[in-house]
């Protein structure tokens, strides 16, 4: 089987202590939470940290709270995420984003913190050491080239959390604790769309918790494609979130696109020009034909790159479809092998 | 049905299940020996390279190394078939990059993996051939130095009849292509095995083996020992499929490892490696051409196979021959010609999987019907039952046919699918799809020329009461101690629980060849139930005077021995067994099997005959979304005739795991190569070797599955019994295709059929183009002069009537089937 590389093991039991040491031990340092995802980026040496802190121990993590919105701590599990009837009735996009990451016996580890920190990801870079090396490995760890397009200046791995879509078209923040200067921000802002400087949490920081704001009036939902009913990462995510008016017009509304770059993708135009509308065929078409072009993959994930870019479209309308009251469980039964709802 | 039986056709748990879902099995990996070594391989990168030197100064000097070994501890080749012995346990020369090229032992796996990048190798990189078409356009530089010529293995051609004049004679000839994509077997189970040498110097292997006794053979090759010194164990096999069927370079390594350190070697492969073990599905583009007459007969058919066989030899030959074997089975097909060619390329090798080399061109015949059904505007099942192959015949290539129940699985498909009122029916996007396959009960030849049993089966009672049953054969998960137990049990009237099997050790049981083809119920299970027969015999002629009544009247159930007029006058098993015992001495009873001996007698004709051929019909319901091309799967229909049903529990359990595995194969299964611009790299590596990124259905895209079992008892099968294990899968690709036009109109001729593939169909009709995706062209292949059979009507004799050395193989032949 594969190993793990030697480390040094912490597992501080507070947040403070895990900031001091993050401030201490420097980027050689990395946390880890359910390890989904870094133990096997480990075991393929994608990520070799000399330090790995444990944060299973820190009970502050996975605390959640009611107040005008929702305050989710990183450290609460997917299954909790998705089994929260707080998250299930207000946050839609959320609860149907968390229940669709990876597997069940994944989702029972992974946590919310991990996914929105998720590492991008490549059909270059998510590889064992022996298969990088013979490829002469890549940007992204210990190569020069970007084998999606080598003569690309930056890392194009791409951004592949389903809850970080859902939780930007939610309007979620973001808090991160350090030794000294804690601080909040947009989800939106935690990101870069580099496939290596993907986050913009710094080195010391950790990323202790979620706050959703009031949700009153809105409507969210997210649809993912992937090749399987399970297991797969996404290869394209829609959020989408309306808040309708007295009238049934559209008084707000976000979309945003997972999977599709570095970093998830707002797509305003098209979220903009629903506002006063009614979500007409028309009108649902031109959002998703705009929000559609926004969709540049390439060449580093499942399914041909054309294809995926074709059917950004589609997916954004079945989204909006399903926002509008259309019973869309048939298609997201076919393409997705979920039922929400019943 | 039961039919009288005591335990056959009834519903039981298998006998390993507790076992199996306790953890209680232990597979190859949870074996571990005091002062055990662990052993990892340093893999090439390169596709194609020959190793100059190797430098293993620092790897050696590095600590906890115990033993560092590259091709030249190890030069002798081995391969599993005879005529291809090709593979070095490390190898000289890398032929695909991840083919292993040296070894380091360890005190532990970490330190092992850590020393290989100690390694220094020197290479010649060589250039890669890297397609088929490569490797015909090639001849230098060979991947090996035997073949046919240049990169090509092995061709063949075969022409049994007139085919010319059969395809001039028709109303309508169809001329198609089709392309198979290769795939992987992807057992749960990694390969593992652990070697280690006794004080005396034996060794012994524990391996995730199919074939524990061709492993043997080649060990007693390659480490020059005398082959009643080495001892070699398959541990229960966590799934097979073909996959473990070959001898492995990281078992001849363990072997010699262990015997240099004097202590106990071990690896465990991690996924990655697994797919470099590969022997999965080849690559094969294919052309039939099929005349018909308008009322839907076939006049002949002209196959063409080209066959990308990777790396090495492998079951290639096999392979290559099976590619064209199974096409007469089904259906009438009076005139046939068959031309393949396998070539090597630099890619991990392809063998056997599920279904040998005979699913590919299942594939192109089951569409080519569909199609020629769609033109003559002839429902494709009322057609189908209309050219069956009769039962109890013998086919124009030489395969002798006994039961045949493909009749009664079509009309059970059809009939639970609601075919004849939805075919054609139902709504734009939604259809259902037809296809029928054949396989083997067994291949009819061993792999290497012998005329000894192939399977042997050994019994021991003792005054216990309990039986123990020794063979062979090999327990991949598929079920056969549950089957060998079974037959033992229904003959001596005890429960399965009564008896001990031991299977799978050439040390301590008779040769059985293995768990491959389909053979191991056929085999096995005629050998268990002579065997327990016999022994049925001894103990009745003990009780025959004990109770004073006729041996033949004597009945042996539920644990008891009685007389059948009186079922009062008997005795408990275990007593009878005592009277036994007392009166012959200590009992033991022996039973073995070989195969008919085959009618083909031409060369080639040794890949496709067995005693009994199985037979498929499913029906397939997909959804395919217009805009996006999205493919779904709802429901499965599948009919299996297979002779008669042992346990219905595995049998249903075998034809639901073939549907699983055909829908990953029609739908997104492929094993694909990455090569990178020559520019700035040579590399030509496995495009996803890892288990999430190739992909397999999940259970959550199993579709609900409705199986029936046809049972039309075979007179050579045991108790009537033919296979469930490979020939369920056969249909469901091609049926997947066919629903897929009843769908939406447009033909997908490859697989795996993925929506971007569908949606270029649908945009290439909406063109006004051919609404089809598939390969266009057949490349030019120079084909040998065919070997001209005649079939059985135009007066042949299975003989070759242009073979030069006809006078050889007719001895030659003879030798083989005597």
């Amino acid at each position: 089987m594969m190993r793990l590389p030697r480390f040094r093991y912490l597992a501080p039991t507070t947040t403070q202590e895990v900031a001091e040491v993050l401030a201490s031990e420097g980027p050689d340092a990395m946390v880890v939470a359910g390890g989904t995802d870094l133990l096997p980026n480990m075991k393929r040496r994608q990520q070799t940290p000399k330090t790995v802190v444990g944060l299973k121990g820190v009970a502050a993590l996975r605390e959640s709270q009611n107040g005008t919105g929702l305050r989710l701590g990183a450290g609460l599990t997917l299954t909790e995420i998705g089994e929260d009837p707080r998250v299930r009735e207000h946050y839609g996009a959320l609860h149907q984003a968390a229940v669709q990451v990876a597997s069940p016996h994944l989702r029972n580890m992974a946590t919310l913190g991990g996914n929105i920190c998720l590492d991008t990801r490549c059909n270059y870079y998510d590889q064992n050491y022996e298969w990088r090396k013979s490829i002469n490995f890549c940007m992204k760890k210990e190569g020069e080239t970007c084998w999606v397009a080598p003569a690309s200046k930056r890392c194009l791995a791409v951004s592949s959390t389903d809850t970080a879509p859902a939780l930007i078209a939610l309007g979620a923040k973001v808090h991160l604790l350090a030794a000294r200067e804690s601080r909040e921000l947009s989800l939106e802002e935690l990101y870069n769309n580099d496939g290596i400087s993907y986050l913009t949490r710094r080195p010391h920081e950790l990323l202790t918790r979620v706050e959703l704001p009031d949700a009153t009036g809105w409507k969210s939902t997210y649809w993912k494609l992937r090749r399987r009913g399970s297991f797969d990462f996404p290869v394209l995510g829609v959020a989408a979130a309306v808040k309708f008016d007295a009238g049934g017009g559209v008084a707000d509304a976000r979309i945003v696109l997972g999977a599709v770059a570095s970093s998830p993708i707002v797509v305003s135009e098209a979220a903009e020009m629903l506002v006063g509308k009614e979500l007409t065929d028309g009108v649902i078409e031109e959002a998703a034909e705009k929000a559609g072009r926004k969709a540049k993959p390439m060449d580093n994930t499942d399914f041909v790159l054309h294809w995926r870019k074709r059917v950004a479209q589609s997916f954004v309308g079945y989204a909006l479809r399903e926002l509008r009251g259309d019973d869309m469980s048939e298609t997201r039964w076919n393409t997705a092998k979920i039922r929400f709802g019943d | 049905m039961s039919d009288g039986f005591n335990l056959i056709g009834k519903a039981r748990r298998r006998v390993d299940g507790r076992s199996k879902v306790t953890a209680g099995t232990d597979f190859a990996d949870d074996l571990s020996l005091p002062r055990m070594l662990h052993c990892k391989l340093l893999r090439s990168p390169h596709p194609h390279a020959r190793v100059k030197s190797v430098d293993a100064s620092k790897a050696e000097a590095h600590p906890g190394v115990h033993l560092v070994m590259d091709w030249t501890d190890l030069p002798i080749e081995f391969g599993i078939l005879p005529v291809s012995q090709d593979e070095q346990g490390l190898t000289e020369i890398a032929r695909f990059a991840g083919d292993p090229v040296a070894a380091v032992i360890a005190e532990d796996e970490l330190t092992a993996f850590e020393a290989l990048d100690l390694i220094d190798v020197d290479y010649e990189v060589l250039p890669v051939i890297a397609e088929p078409t490569d490797s015909l356009e090639n001849p230098e530089p060979r991947i090996h130095d035997y073949g046919e010529e240049g990169n090509i293995h092995k061709r063949v051609s075969l022409r049994f009849g007139d085919v010319d004049g059969a395809l001039e004679g028709a109303d309508e000839v169809f001329d198609d292509i089709f392309f198979f994509q290769g795939n992987t077997h992807l057992p749960m189970e990694q390969h593992a095995s652990l070697a280690a040498v006794d004080p005396q110097g034996k060794l012994t292997l524990w391996s995730s083996t199919q074939t524990p006794h061709y492993v043997h053979r080649a060990l007693a090759r390659v480490m020059e020992m005398d082959p009643a010194h080495i001892r070699v164990v398959a541990q229960p096999n966590g799934g097979g499929f073909g996959g473990k069927s070959d001898v492995f370079n990281h078992e001849m390594v363990v072997c010699k490892a262990a015997r240099v350190l004097g202590r106990p070697v071990k690896i465990a492969l991690t996924r990655e490696e697994v797919f470099y073990c590969h022997r999965g599905r080849h690559p094969v583009l294919m052309r039939f051409r099929t005349g018909v007459t308008k009322s839907g007969k076939i006049t002949g058919t002209k196959l063409q196979t080209l066959v990308d066989g990777g790396a090495y030899g492998s079951y290639g030959v096999a392979s290559l021959f099976y590619t064209g074997a199974l096409q007469t089975v089904t259906y009438d097909l009076p005139r046939y010609q068959f031309q393949g060619c396998r070539v090597f390329t630099n890619k991990a090798p392809c063998g056997p999987k599920r279904g040998h080399g005979t699913v590919q061109p299942r594939f192109g015949q089951e569409i080519q019907l569909d199609k020629i059904a769609h033109k003559l505007e002839l429902d494709p099942a009322e057609m189908r039952l209309n050219m069956l192959a009769k039962p109890n015949s013998l086919t124009a290539n030489y395969l002798r046919i006994g039961s045949i129940g493909l009749g009664e699985c079509i009309e059970r498909v059809v009939k639970a699918s609601g075919w004849n009122e939805r075919y054609r029916n139902l709504p734009d996007g939604k259809g259902l799809g037809l296809a029928c396959g054949s396989y083997l009960c067994g291949a009819g030849v061993a792999i290497y020329w012998n005329d000894m049993p192939h399977s042997g089966v050994q019994l021991q009672v003792d005054r216990s009461g309990s039986v123990t049953v020794f063979c062979g054969c090999t327990e991949i998960g598929q079920g056969s101690d549950d089957v060998l137990v079974g037959f033992v049990a229904e003959v001596l009237g005890i429960e399965p629980f009564d008896v001990r099997c031991v299977t799978g050790d050439t040390g301590m049981t008779p040769v059985d060849l293995g768990s491959y083809s389909s053979r191991v119920t056929m085999m096995m299970g005629n050998a268990a139930i002579q065997a327990a027969e016999r022994m049925r015999e001894q103990i009745a002629t003990a009780v025959a005077k004990e109770l004073e009544v006729p041996a033949g009247r004597l009945v042996f159930a539920n644990r008891r021995v009685f007389d059948a007029q009186d079922p009062e006058k008997g005795m408990p098993f275990r007593k009878a067994v005592n009277r036994a015992e007392a009166m012959l001495g200590t009992l033991g009873s022996t039973g073995s099997y070989a195969p008919p001996r085959t009618a083909a007698r031409f060369k080639g004709g040794g890949v496709g005959p067995s005693p009994a051929y199985s037979y498929t019909a499913a029906v397939v319901e997909v959804d395919v979304d217009r805009t996006t091309g999205w493919i779904s799967v709802p429901k499965v229909w599948v009919a299996h005739d297979i002779g008669r049903t042992l346990n219905p529990v595995l049998a249903r359990g075998q034809v639901e795991g073939s549907v699983y595995m055909g829908l990953g194969e029609a739908l997104m299964e492929e094993q694909v190569y990455r090569k990178f611009p020559s520019k700035l790299s040579g590399a030509y590596v496995h495009k996803e070797p890892s288990m999430l990124e190739y992909k397999s259905p999940t259970a959550l895209d199993m579709p609900e599955v409705f199986t029936e079992l046809v049972e039309d008892p075979d007179p050579n099968g045991p108790m009537g019994a033919k296979e469930v294990g490979q020939g369920p899968l056969l249909p469901i690709m091609p049926a997947v295709a066919n629903a897929v036009f009843d769908a939406v109109g447009v033909r997908v001729d490859e697989v795996p059929i993925t929506p971007e593939k569908i949606l270029r169909a649908l945009d290439r009709k909406a063109k006004g183009e051919e609404g089809r995706y598939g390969p266009e062209s057949f490349p030019e292949v120079r084909w040998p002069e065919p070997l001209e059979v005649p079939p059985p009507w135009d007066g042949g004799d299975g003989r070759a009537v242009n073979d030069p050395d006809r006078k050889r193989a007719a001895k030659l032949a003879e030798v083989k089937s005597s």
